[in-house]
């Protein structure tokens, strides 16, 4: 299992209710639901990853996180996941809205621009930087809107989100991928 | 009809008051079962079949001797698994396959009700087959589970019955008749009404028969059954028997010797009575109009886990239908799955051999027996 779901799954709470947007093939819901809480259900918008969450036995709704959040009541979760999906998204400020709504608590990944290797290379190479989280070039990648830590914490400041935001400077720069829990 | 007389009845003596207003008593309602109840009685599944189906969903219908229309699903070793689970399916009322419907004698004139037969509802059908729970010592149902009109029925069982089943699957199914779909059926039913050997619906007692009518409706149907894609493929413009046009009206094509075929061995097995009965208790449904036309409050009171399915060809209940029922339920907080199955062969998908589909509900309905039973231990 990646690293980043065993963080993911250690900031949600024993017996909690969770959403999990684009939950993908189910790894990190099947984890979260032997080990934390079984009151989970996921939102995938692949068919192929819809039928690997059926018969992993998770609960799955195919749909597409920037149209169907708007189905789910307020505070309807305690936790809503969202794992490196945010800067795929057309309207990334939207469904950071949707996402605080429809949960009392964000936890959401990033991929980091910030991260020095990023920098190295763009600074060295002159071109759009190529790493582990980050395999695509531009002409193919599905990432259309990238930021740094730095940005994401700037933004939920400006728009009086709730983050954890110690040691920004060090993260920004050594952290490969950011991990937030938001809440309103 | 004496074949239909031998098939397993349950004969419900306790009243039933319809939408319409009259009350029923004493009728049979026909079943079927596949496999074994357990001792702890947790493993029934009861199937709903759809507008022309009946209570053979597997094996061989003994009245036909074609195979159950489930068969793909239901049966030993399949993703119903009747070595494991317990399914009932029953005629639906109104039907023509040993349930009360307009071809029984009415005792009024000791004739065939014909048209005198009331008009049902979804949820008359739905209060109906409640009996087999009692009739079968059941108190709670593992799941209930069918396809368009089945599905609609699903919808109606939960809502009526809110603690008695464990799991629900509605599949390519409404909670609403658009009014697409009342069109569609109002030309079935004009099409019986007009061969005049419908006789107002007393073709029994003038031993006639409106053949014609109901072939054409069938073959209409038929048509919404299937997509346009699939038509394309496995018909296109080749042409039946013959190299060339003949310039006249016989059967040309490949597609309308099909649907002649189909029209023609379609009233061998159904009563044109029951299909103008059992097309209006479909375009009658509308479940949220008892709750102002809020959907969600349909479902306020169960705890039944829902997955609903829908085909990416069907045009008669499209996704878009389907996904109502996830968002009205989601936006109650209930526990509902949703898969959308990527087939070619149109609504006509949930009964054949569409694997994703199939597995789907053996993986749903798995792993859901085995939470049932790890919440008892």
């Amino acid at each position: 299992m990646k690293k980043e779901f065993n963080t993911i799954a250690s900031l949600v709470e024993k017996k909690s209710k969770v959403l999990d947007v684009g939950c993908g093939d189910g790894e990190l819901m099947k984890y979260i639901y032997e080990n934390i809480t079984n009151d989970i259900r996921g939102l995938e918008i692949s068919k192929s990853n819809v039928q690997k969450c059926v018969a992993k036995g998770l609960t799955v709704i195919e749909g597409d996180a920037e149209k169907d959040l708007k189905q789910f009541p307020k505070s309807s979760f305690d936790y809503v996941i969202l794992s490196q999906t945010l800067q795929a998204f057309l309207d990334p400020e939207k469904v950071i809205s949707e996402l605080l709504r429809v949960g009392k608590k964000a936890i959401v990944t990033i991929p980091n621009f910030g991260y020095w290797k990023v920098r190295i290379h763009l600074l060295f190479r002159g071109t759009m930087p190529i790493t582990k989280n980050l395999p695509n070039e531009w002409y193919n990648t599905p990432n259309l809107h990238m930021c740094t830590i730095k940005d994401f914490v700037n933004y939920c400041n400006k728009k009086n989100i709730k983050i954890n935001s110690k040691n920004l400077s060090y993260k920004n720069l050594f952290s490969q991928l950011g991990i937030f829990v938001i809440e309103k | 009809m004496n074949d239909i007389e031998r098939v397993k009845k349950l004969i419900i003596d306790k009243p039933l008051k319809l939408d319409c207003g009259q009350t029923i008593s004493n009728f049979p309602l026909a079943y079927e079962t596949y496999g074994k109840l357990n001792d702890k009685k947790d493993n029934a599944i009861l199937a709903f079949h759809a507008l022309t189906g009946d209570q053979f969903a597997s094996g061989t219908n003994p009245i036909t001797k074609k195979e159950g229309w489930w068969n793909y699903l239901i049966g030993p070793g399949k993703a119903i698994d009747t070595q494991k689970y317990f399914v009932i399916c029953a005629n639906v009322l109104g039907g023509c396959m040993g349930s009360y419907g307009p071809s029984n004698i009415n005792p009024k004139t000791s004739k065939n009700f014909g048209t005198e037969f009331p008009v049902i509802t979804i949820n008359d059908m739905v209060n109906a087959q409640y009996h087999l729970l009692e009739f079968f010592k059941i108190k709670k149902l593992f799941s209930v589970l069918g396809g368009s009109m089945g599905g609609m029925q699903v919808l109606q069982f939960v809502s009526n019955f809110p603690d008695k089943s464990e799991t629900a699957i509605p599949i390519a199914c409404t909670h609403s008749h658009s009014a697409q779909n009342i069109a569609l059926n109002e030309l079935g039913r004009q099409s019986i009404m007009a061969d005049h050997n419908w006789v107002n619906g007393f073709y029994e007692e003038n031993n006639k028969s409106p053949d014609k009518g109901l072939a054409v409706a069938r073959m209409a149907a038929h048509i919404t059954y299937l997509s346009k894609k699939g038509l394309q493929e496995k018909f296109g413009r080749k042409l039946q028997e013959r190299d060339d046009l003949k310039f006249g009206f016989d059967a040309d094509f490949q597609i309308e010797s099909y649907l002649r075929h189909q029209g023609s061995v379609f009233v061998d097995r159904f009563d044109a009575n029951s299909y103008l009965y059992i097309t209006r208790a479909m375009d009658y449904f509308d479940l949220s109009k008892k709750f102002d036309g809020n959907l969600s409050k349909a479902f306020e009171k169960t705890n039944t886990k829902f997955f609903i399915i829908s085909f990416t060809s069907d045009w008669l209940y499209p996704t878009s239908e389907n996904r109502e029922i996830v968002i009205a339920l989601n936006s109650i907080g209930k526990d509902v799955g949703f898969a959308e199955i990527t087939s070619d062969k149109g609504h006509d998908s949930f009964l054949l051999d569409v694997p994703d589909f199939l597995n789907t509900i053996k993986n749903f309905l798995n792993t859901s027996y085995n939470k049932q039973n790890e919440k008892r231990i």
